[in-house]
C-alpha cells in the first residue's frame, strides 16, 4: 500500500495542477484575458522575489520595482537604440537583465541589509526612489516620462508577438523561477534564512553569519526582479517611470501579502487577483479601486496570513467549535 | 549664474522647504510615537487641498478653507487611528500597510469627489503680488508660506518642550514602554499625534496648491519627499523635521536648477546614505 501523502506533498499537487489547468484554459481564452494572464505572470515573477526577501527572510522592501525597472529599461534601451535582442540575442538579454538586477541589489544591498524593520522599508524606499529619478529625469537615455516604446517583440523561429507564443514563453520563465526560488527557500541556505527571519540573534549567536545570508538572499531577489522587468518590458510594450515608482513597489508588496507571505504561491494569487480586478473590473464599473482597497484593508485586519491563511483559519475554527461541542 | 540666480533659488528653495517642513513634520511625529510610517501621509496633503478647494467654491473664502480643511482631515486620520491602526496592536508592517489600503481608498474617494482634472488655490489678491528687494522679485506668498511654518514650527516646539503634554509625547518617542510604565496615556497620544500629522498635512496641501496645483497623483509624489524630510531630519525628532526640510528644499531646487537630469538622484542618494549609516537619521535619537 502507498504512503498517504504528506500535507507537503499535497499542496505541490495542487500547484502543479492549477499551473497545467492555467497553460490549457488561458491560450483558449480571448485575447484580453491571454494578455491579462501574461502580465501577471511577468509581475509575478516580482512578487516571488519580494516573498523571498519578506516572507523568508523578513526584509519588507519597498523598492522591488527597481529591479523590475532595470531590468526592463536595460531590454527596451537594447532593444530600440542598439537593435539587440530581437532575434537569438533576446536570450542575452535575459541574462544581462538577471545580471542587471542582481548587479543593483549588490550595491543597494551593501546600503540597506543593516537596517531592519521599518528602517528596512525606508532605506529600501529611498533606493528605489533613487532609480525613478533617474528614469524620469534622464531624458537622453529613458525618454523621460514618456517612457520608451517596444515596437517589436523578438523572433527567433518563433514568433513572439504572437500572443499565444509569447504567454507560453513567459509562463515557462514563470514556472522556472517558481520552481527555482522554491529550491532555494527549501535548501539548508533557505532553512538559515526563516531562522534569521523568526530570531535573528540567536542565528548569530549560533554562528552563522546573518548579514551574508540576508545579502545573498536580497541579490537574489533582484536578479528576478531583472528578469521580471526584462519580459514585463516586452509584455506591455512600453517602459516608462510608471513601472519604477513608488506606487509599483507598493503593490508588489500588497500582492505578496494578500496572497500570504511566505508562501511563494500566494503571492501570484495575489498579483492575478489585483491585475483582474485593476484591468478586468475597472472595464465593468467605476469604482473597482474601492473594492481594491477594501480587500486590501479586509485582508490586513483579519487574514494577517493572507488568503492562503484561510484553510488554516478554518482549520483553527472548526477545531475550536468541535471541541464546544464536545464539552 | 549671477547673485540673483542664487538669491532666487536659495529664496525658492527656503519656501518649498517651509512647505515641505509642514508635510514631515507631521509624519516625524507619527513615526517617533508609533513606529509606523504612514503611507497615507500623501493622501492628507491631497485631500487637504481638496476640501479646500470645495469650502472657497462655496462660501468663497480662502482663510475660511485653511482651518475647514485641516480640522476635517484631522477627523479623517483621528478615525482611522482609532477604528483601523489601534485594533492592530503594536505591528508596523501590518499598520504601514493598512495605511496604503487607505491611500488606495482615498485616491478613488477623490477622483470620484473631486474629478481629475487639475486645479489650483488661488489665495487672496493681497498674497499673489511681489515685492523688490534689491531688485529682485520675491513673490509674497513664498514669503507667507515661510512665515506659516516658521509659526506652526514655533508652536510646536512650545508644545512639544513647555507643557505636560508635551513632555508625555517626548517620553513616548524616546520609550514608549517606559511611558506607559510611568503611567503616559500613549494610546491617547498615539490618538492626538496621528490627528496632528493629519492636520499639518492637510495644510501644507492648502497652502502648497497655490503653486504646485491640486491633481490626482500629488499624493504619492509629495510622499517620498516627505519621507526624505523624515529621514534626513530624523524620526521623532521636530528640530530634525525643520533641518531636513530646509534641506531637502534646497537640494531639490538647486539640483532641478544645476542637473536637471539627475535631479531627484542627488535628492535620493543622500537620503539612502545617511540612512545606511544611521539609520535613526542625522538628528534622531537613538
Amino acid at each position: 500500500m502507498k504512503a498517504p501523502m504528506t500535507s507537503q506533498q499535497k499542496k505541490i499537487v495542487a500547484v502543479v495542477a492549477a499551473l497545467t489547468a492555467l497553460a490549457i484554459i488561458i491560450p483558449n481564452t480571448n485575447s484580453f484575458i491571454i494578455l491579462l494572464a501574461t502580465r501577471a505572470l511577468a509581475f509575478s515573477i516580482l512578487v516571488m522575489s519580494l516573498d523571498l526577501l519578506l516572507g523568508f527572510t523578513g526584509l519588507p522592501s519597498l523598492g522591488q520595482a527597481a529591479y523590475l525597472g532595470v531590468g526592463a529599461y536595460l531590454t527596451a534601451i537594447l532593444a530600440t537604440k542598439f537593435q539587440f535582442g530581437l532575434g537569438y540575442d533576446f536570450w542575452v538579454v535575459v541574462v544581462l537583465g538577471i545580471l542587471a538586477g542582481a548587479a543593483l541589489a549588490a550595491i543597494f544591498g551593501l546600503l540597506a541589509i543593516r537596517a531592519a524593520g521599518v528602517y528596512f522599508l525606508m532605506i529600501t524606499l529611498a533606493l528605489g526612489q533613487c532609480v525613478w529619478g533617474l528614469a524620469y529625469r534622464w531624458n537622453s537615455l529613458t525618454g523621460g516620462d514618456n517612457g520608451i516604446n517596444l515596437r517589436n517583440r523578438p523572433k527567433f523561429g518563433i514568433d513572439l508577438s504572437h500572443d499565444v507564443t509569447f504567454f507560453y514563453l513567459v509562463f515557462g520563465f514563470f514556472v522556472a523561477s517558481l520552481l527555482a526560488i522554491y529550491v532555494l527557500v527549501r535548501s539548508p541556505f533557505g532553512r538559515s534564512l526563516a531562522g534569521i527571519r523568526e530570531r535573528e540573534l540567536r542565528m548569530k549567536i549560533l554562528g552563522y553569519n546573518t548579514w551574508l545570508h540576508k545579502y545573498i538572499a536580497f541579490v537574489i531577489a533582484g536578479g528576478f526582479g531583472g528578469l521580471a522587468g526584462v519580459l514585463w518590458a516586452h509584455t506591455a510594450g512600453i517602459v516608462s517611470p510608471e513601472n519604477v515608482v513608488l506606487t509599483t513597489s507598493v503593490d508588489a508588496l500588497l500582492m505578496a501579502v494578500l496572497g500570504g507571505a511566505g508562501t511563494l504561491v500566494g503571492g501570484v494569487i495575489g498579483a492575478f487577483i489585483v491585475f483582474g480586478l485593476r484591468e478586468y473590473l475597472s472595464t465593468l464599473v467605476p469604482w473597482w479601486q474601492y473594492v481594491l482597497g477594501s480587500v486590501y484593508v479586509a485582508t490586513i485586519l483579519y487574514l494577517p496570513g493572507g488568503l492562503m491563511g484561510i484553510p488554516e483559519r478554518i482549520r483553527q475554527w472548526r477545531a475550536m467549535s468541535g471541541r464546544a461541542e464536545r464539552q | 549664474m549671477n547673485t540673483q540666480f542664487w538669491v532666487i533659488q536659495t529664496f525658492n528653495g527656503v519656501s518649498y522647504g517651509a512647505l515641505l517642513f509642514l508635510v514631515g513634520s507631521g509624519l516625524s511625529l507619527i513615526f517617533g510615537v508609533m513606529r509606523i510610517v504612514n503611507l497615507a501621509h500623501g493622501s492628507y496633503f491631497l485631500l487637504g487641498g481638496y476640501v479646500a478647494l470645495s469650502v472657497i467654491w462655496t462660501t468663497g473664502s480662502w482663510l475660511l478653507a485653511i482651518p475647514v480643511a485641516a480640522s476635517s482631515i484631522a477627523l479623517i486620520g483621528l478615525l482611522m487611528e482609532r477604528f483601523f491602526l489601534r485594533p492592530l496592536g503594536f505591528d508596523p508592517l501590518r499598520q504601514v500597510l493598512l495605511t496604503v489600503g487607505f491611500a488606495f481608498l482615498f485616491q478613488q474617494a477623490a477622483l470620484d469627489i473631486w474629478t481629475g482634472n487639475n486645479f489650483n488655490i488661488n489665495p487672496p489678491d493681497a498674497l499673489t503680488k511681489s515685492i523688490v528687494v534689491g531688485g529682485i522679485y520675491f513673490p509674497l506668498y513664498r514669503a507667507f508660506m515661510i512665515a506659516t511654518a516658521l509659526t506652526i514650527g514655533s508652536i510646536l516646539w512650545l508644545v512639544m518642550e513647555k507643557t505636560r503634554m508635551g513632555a508625555a509625547v517626548r517620553a513616548t518617542v524616546d520609550d514608549a514602554q517606559m511611558a506607559r510604565g510611568v503611567g503616559v496615556d500613549t494610546s491617547r497620544i498615539s490618538m492626538f499625534i496621528f490627528a496632528l500629522g493629519a492636520f499639518l498635512a492637510a495644510l501644507g496641501g492648502v497652502i502648497g496648491g497655490a503653486f504646485l496645483g491640486i491633481y490626482p497623483g500629488l499624493d504619492f509624489e509629495i510622499l517620498p519627499l516627505a519621507f526624505a524630510v523624515v529621514i534626513i531630519g530624523g524620526m521623532g525628532s521636530l528640530g530634525g523635521a525643520a533641518i531636513g526640510a530646509l534641506l531637502v528644499g534646497l537640494a531639490d531646487n538647486f539640483g532641478k536648477a544645476l542637473f536637471p537630469e539627475i535631479s531627484y538622484f542627488t535628492l535620493y542618494a543622500p537620503m539612502a546614505l545617511i540612512l545606511a549609516v544611521k539609520p535613526t537619521g542625522l538628528f534622531g535619537r537613538e
